[in-house]
């Protein structure tokens, strides 16, 4: 079991090996295998493991070599696998997998497929390692490495500087956030002396709710998960990540990486509930970043900025449930999402295929007769993340409306104003997309087409899971076992509050409703009178300009943050290092030189003068003798 | 004898090399460090990190002043021995000159090699600074040889500079070897040397001149970016590698231990220095437009952690110093030769005149980027391991302190990664032939550099093991009189 184990991280990273050295030499066929085939292999490994440890009522600990060892504190290299690891895992080399698959259609043509695969490849290893360490270094090491990982694959057209600047961005604010989650760990460190996950939760059932250093640790932590989860204040990078090739935003940038920061969580809930403050906080931020990423994915007219800004708001439901204390259902929205977001980007990706790169819904329109299936798994990814029954989305996202009830009733009415928005902008996005007339050039016209079987069935595989997906947790009102919960329950002890059985009814019959008010009047507005989003900014009115233009969040870093410190970059430089220091050292240099030359006036050669000056000397060496007795 | 081994042996081919024709000298300054590194290689094997001072070689060398040859190796010293060892033969490889009689270079070189294991090695207070000075020589030359156009000012001012610190640390050890009972320069005489608090003060702030100018600590290095700008590459590695970590080192083997009545006062403001320096030099790198400047001024600040993470006065700080020392020469001749490498086939340094590289030269790129992501301390890397031990060290010390230094890592990654996109990405249709990829001895000097970085990230136990008891009982001399 124990090497069993080892072998799921590390059959990805020898396909890296292999084709990060040998690739450019390998056929496509080869190289693209070897990428796919590690990863499926992995996938297969997980199964193996499976039900021998969700059997188990405990998590295993596999300890395979001490890593960083001082006097202090040792670090074990070990993998941690439970409940929640497996979760994990099945969403990583699963959909992972189904990614790598769809991806041998996508960058068929690219010079660089064997790079791709490599980089995919490595992405896979350092997931794995995020979620199986078993103390927060080796997350961290995971953690780190998803990010380069990331800055390799957005910049992935590295010819192109605006992919080179939107990897820099993503790299440079996620260290922002890697800084709090180390002050985190030098937290733990110093207070408790381990990182073990299983130690920390004990520790926290045993130190007085609210305690300072308790707070302190789970703030930084958190920080840390804002920038790899992309919430307020450090979001502001996933939308440029979209820059990179379609499956990367699929794999990396909705379904797997940025959900790092929920994952990190929810295996720490036990410290994290010792933390009131903390908890709120999560809890505020969460719901904020929902809303207000919902509205700006309102604007969008980039079929994959519309999905990434709703990837940020999907983020912001996951981070309430855990701030409400639900972490079982914050983890079933992980997975729900890992299911449609992965569809709905891999449908964006068959879109732009098909299209030759064009990523403007305002170019697109009528694509349902083209494009048969991936109109199809597209409806279904847009119905579940709108949270139509019985699709998956509308479980996960009911739970979190009803917890959240629970804890707040004005945030409850501000995530509900945030459901309507997802249904709205995700409704536009089909609707321009799929119907009413084609707005392309001729040639794009001409060259419409449905992607390959490599692309299609991942589109199908995934479908199927946002259909079924939200059956792993029914709703209490309908007696059924909620599977997810119960298969969570050793890893998560606090069970999630029950809301009152009129209260789930209420809540359903009036999302359903709500919806169906939402569907006819996004389909009159934009396919019966034929609205346009409008072609030039200038037409805006000032708050659509806001939106339009994402709140100058952007701009408003980039004046108050990035561009006063080039400029203090600039004036160190030039002020305080050439001018004053270095000009302090040539001045001391020139008054030597100078204080030379008018010394050798003092070498008269008369003795008398020599005399003098030594008596002088001596009475000064006396004095001083005597002051410093 | 293995010690004495480890200086002869360069020194004596120092001077064969220097008469030979350039090809032969090539080769034998080659054979002539690699038999060094198989030297230190059997040594390291035979290190018993328990006992103090091995392999150690003791003669009479000024009996009339209490001056003794005496050297050896324990866990403060072994890292650096290794990695001058280790890094000598690299720089040779990478050495290639064709005017001013090249064979004199490999000579210096070797010289260089021979004066810095001194310094390293010494247990004589005197011995010792008789090597410090001497390792100032050879690269003195080798920049006034074969330095870019404006070396005259610079190395002028490099020599005044260090040669003004040197002289305080003179004035330093002579009042200490008057002071002290044992009336000789030997290492624990000046261990025990029954200073007053305020003496030890004064003798505090004279090595401390000496070092700060060295490792370069603000604001004492503003010799630096211009000296290693102007150096040939050759010596931008020996300065950067292993020279700057004469003074690091020294903060341990001799500052620390001799003075330690003074450091409760006199270390806020030593770490107050290092960790602005870690700030001035990460956010200057920022803007910097010459490939060699923005490297120096990424070294300021990590050399800057380096010192901070000493002077925490910490298990982890120090182990995390030691194993940094050892990382950053690593890491910094690889990132110098990669800008040599790019000159010599563009024959600019300017980041305005470069990009694009990545497209003609992917192996080149590759190399750069896993030296990159070492510099900015991802795990498994190397650099991690010692910034890691380092920022948690000044925790220790300081929350605050600590998370101030650890902009660093934020900082870091963004001058690193400008580098590498000015450099490296885009395209970039101005240059005048094609840009051919690696050749055989270029590799011959990254893969190894690159393995190291890569085992030491993931297996750092054991060079944290060795050096583990020398450190334990420095810090116990350092903290039983505070």
């Amino acid at each position: 079991m124990r090497e069993l184990v080892l072998w799921i991280p590390l059959l990805p990273l020898i396909g890296f090996i292999i084709n990060i050295i040998w690739g450019k030499q390998l056929p496509k066929i080869i190289s693209g295998g070897i990428g796919k085939l590690s990863v499926l292999a992995s996938f297969i490994l997980v199964c193996i493991v499976w039900p021998s440890v969700s059997s188990n009522q405990g998590p295993v600990t596999y300890a395979y070599l001490n890593w960083i060892e001082t006097s202090s504190f040792t670090i074990p290299f070990s993998f941690l696998i439970d409940h929640l690891t497996l979760v994990m895992l099945g969403i990583i080399t699963g959909v992972g997998f189904l990614i790598h698959l769809y991806s041998d259609g996508y960058m068929k043509e690219d010079e660089a497929y064997y790079r791709f695969f490599a980089y995919l490849n490595l992405f896979i290893f350092f997931m794995l390692l995020l979620v199986m360490g078993s103390n927060l270094l080796i997350t961290f090491i995971g953690w780190e490495g998803v990010g380069l990982c990331s800055y390799l694959l957005i910049g992935f057209w590295f010819k192109d500087h605006a992919n080179n600047d939107a990897a820099n961005k993503a790299f440079v604010i996620n260290r922002i956030g890697d800084l709090g989650f180390l002050i985190g760990i030098f937290l733990c460190l110093y207070h408790y002396k381990t990182l073990d996950y299983a130690a920390l939760n004990s520790i926290a059932a045993t130190i007085p709710i609210g305690a300072t250093v308790v707070t302190l640790i789970t703030l930084s932590l958190f920080f840390g998960a804002t920038g790899k989860s992309a919430q307020i204040p450090l979001y502001t990078w996933l939308p440029d990540a979209m820059a990179g090739p379609t499956p990367v935003s699929a794999l990396i940038h909705a379904a797997t990486m940025v959900t790092a920061g929920i994952y990190l969580i929810a295996r720490l809930n036990g410290l994290f509930l010792a933390a009131p403050l903390t908890m709120n906080i999560i809890f505020c931020i969460g719901i904020t970043t929902a809303f207000l990423a919902a509205i700006m994915a309102i604007k969008q007219n980039d079929i994959k900025k519309v999905l990434a800004y709703s990837t940020v708001s999907q983020l912001g439901y996951m981070f309430a449930a855990l701030g409400a204390g639900a972490f079982a259902s914050g983890m079933f929205h992980l997975t729900t999402h890992a299911f449609f977001k992965a569809l709905l980007f891999l449908c964006a990706g068959s879109v732009i295929h098909a299209m030759s790169g064009e990523q403007d819904i305002r170019k697109m329109g009528g694509l349902k007769g083209n494009l048969k299936i991936t109109h199809l798994c597209f409806l279904i990814g847009t119905l579940a993340i709108s949270g139509v029954p019985p699709f998956a989305g509308f479980f996960s996202k009911d739970e979190i409306l009803a917890v959240t009830y629970t804890k707040s009733f004005w945030m409850f009415v501000l995530l509900s104003v945030t459901s309507v928005f997802t249904a709205i902008y995700m409704f536009r996005l089909y609707f321009l997309t799929f119907h009413g007339p084609f707005r392309g050039t001729e040639d794009q016209k001409h060259h419409l087409h449905e992607s390959p079987w490599t692309m299609t069935l991942p589109l199908v595989i995934l479908a199927i899971l946002a259909v079924f997906g939200g059956f792993l947790g029914i709703p209490e009102v309908f007696h059924m076992p909620h599977i997810f919960k119960t298969f969570l329950s050793t890893v998560i002890s606090k069970p999630g509050t029950e809301v009152s059985h009129f209260f789930e009814y209420c809540l359903m019959g009036v999302s359903i409703l709500a919806l169906i008010i939402i569907v006819i009047g996004v389909y009159k507005y934009y396919i019966k009178n034929n609205n346009l989003p409008e072609a030039s900014e200038s037409t805006l009115n000032w708050w659509q300009k806001a939106i339009y233009n994402k709140f100058y969040i952007d701009e408003l870093y980039n004046a108050v943050i990035v561009n006063p410190i080039t400029q203090l970059s600039k004036w160190v430089y030039r002020i305080l290092d050439r001018k004053i220091t270095d000009g302090i050292v040539n001045q001391i240099g020139l008054s030597t030189l100078l204080s030379g030359q008018s010394m050798r006036k003092l070498q008269t050669g008369g003795t008398g003068f020599y005399i003098f000056a030594m008596v002088i000397g001596i009475i000064a060496m006396l004095c001083i003798n005597f002051l410093f007795k | 004898m293995i010690s004495l081994a480890l200086i002869v042996i360069p020194f004596i081919f120092a001077f064969v090399v220097a008469f030979c024709n350039t090809n032969t000298a090539r080769l034998l300054a080659i054979i002539a460090s690699i038999i060094n590194l198989l030297v230190t290689a059997y040594a390291f094997s035979q290190f018993d990190k328990t006992s103090d001072y091995q392999f150690a070689y003791l003669a009479d060398w000024i009996p009339s002043i209490g001056a003794k040859f005496h050297i050896g190796m324990d866990g403060i010293n072994i890292l650096l021995i290794l990695l001058t060892n280790i890094l000598s033969p690299i720089i040779l490889i990478s050495t290639v000159v064709n005017h001013n009689k090249p064979s004199l270079m490999y000579g210096l070189i070797l010289f260089m090699q021979a004066a810095l294991l001194g310094v390293f090695l010494s247990l004589d207070v005197l011995l010792y600074y008789l090597f410090w000075e001497l390792a100032l020589l050879p690269i003195y030359l080798i920049i006034l040889l074969w330095g870019s156009e404006n070396k005259y000012k610079t190395v002028v001012k490099f020599f005044i500079y260090t040669l003004a610190g040197s002289l305080l640390m003179l004035a330093s050890i002579l009042y200490v070897y008057l002071k002290s009972p044992g009336g000789n320069f030997s290492i624990d005489n000046f261990y025990n040397n029954h200073l007053s608090v305020l003496e030890q003060k004064w003798v505090f702030i004279g090595f401390f001149a000496a070092f700060a100018i060295k490792i370069p600590i603000i604001p004492f290095h503003t010799w630096q970016a211009s000296t290693y700008t102007e150096a040939p590459t050759s010596g931008t590695m020996l300065l950067a590698g292993i020279m700057l970590k004469m003074g690091t080192y020294s903060l341990l083997r001799w500052l620390l231990p001799i003075t330690p009545l003074a450091l409760s006062s006199m270390l806020p403001y030593a770490i107050g220095l290092a960790v602005i320096g870690i700030l001035l030099g990460s956010i200057i790198a920022l803007t910097q437009k010459h490939f060699k400047t923005l490297l120096a001024y990424s070294s300021l600040a990590h050399v800057g952690l380096i010192s901070a993470g000493i002077f925490a006065l910490n298990m982890d700080g120090m182990k995390g110093g030691l194993l940094q020392m050892f990382n950053h020469g690593i890491i910094v001749v690889g990132l110098f030769y990669i800008a040599e490498i790019v000159n010599r086939r563009t024959s600019s340094y300017q980041l305005s005149e470069l990009g694009g590289i990545r497209s003609f030269a992917p192996q080149l790129a590759s190399y750069f980027l896993i030296l990159l992501l070492a510099s900015v301390a991802l795990p498994l890397t190397n650099g991690f391991i010692g910034e890691f031990l380092l920022l948690n060290g000044l925790f220790q010390y300081n929350m605050w302190v600590s998370a101030i230094a650890g902009l660093t890592i934020i900082l870091g990654a963004a001058y690193m990664l400008r580098l590498y996109q000015k450099t490296m990405l885009g395209l970039n249709y101005q240059y005048q032939r094609i840009i051919p990829d690696l050749s055989i001895t270029e590799k011959t000097v990254l893969i190894p550099l690159c393995i190291i970085i890569i085992y030491i990230g993931i297996f750092p136990g054991y060079l944290l093991d060795v050096i583990n008891p020398s450190v334990e009982k420095l810090l116990s001399i350092i903290k039983i009189v505070n």
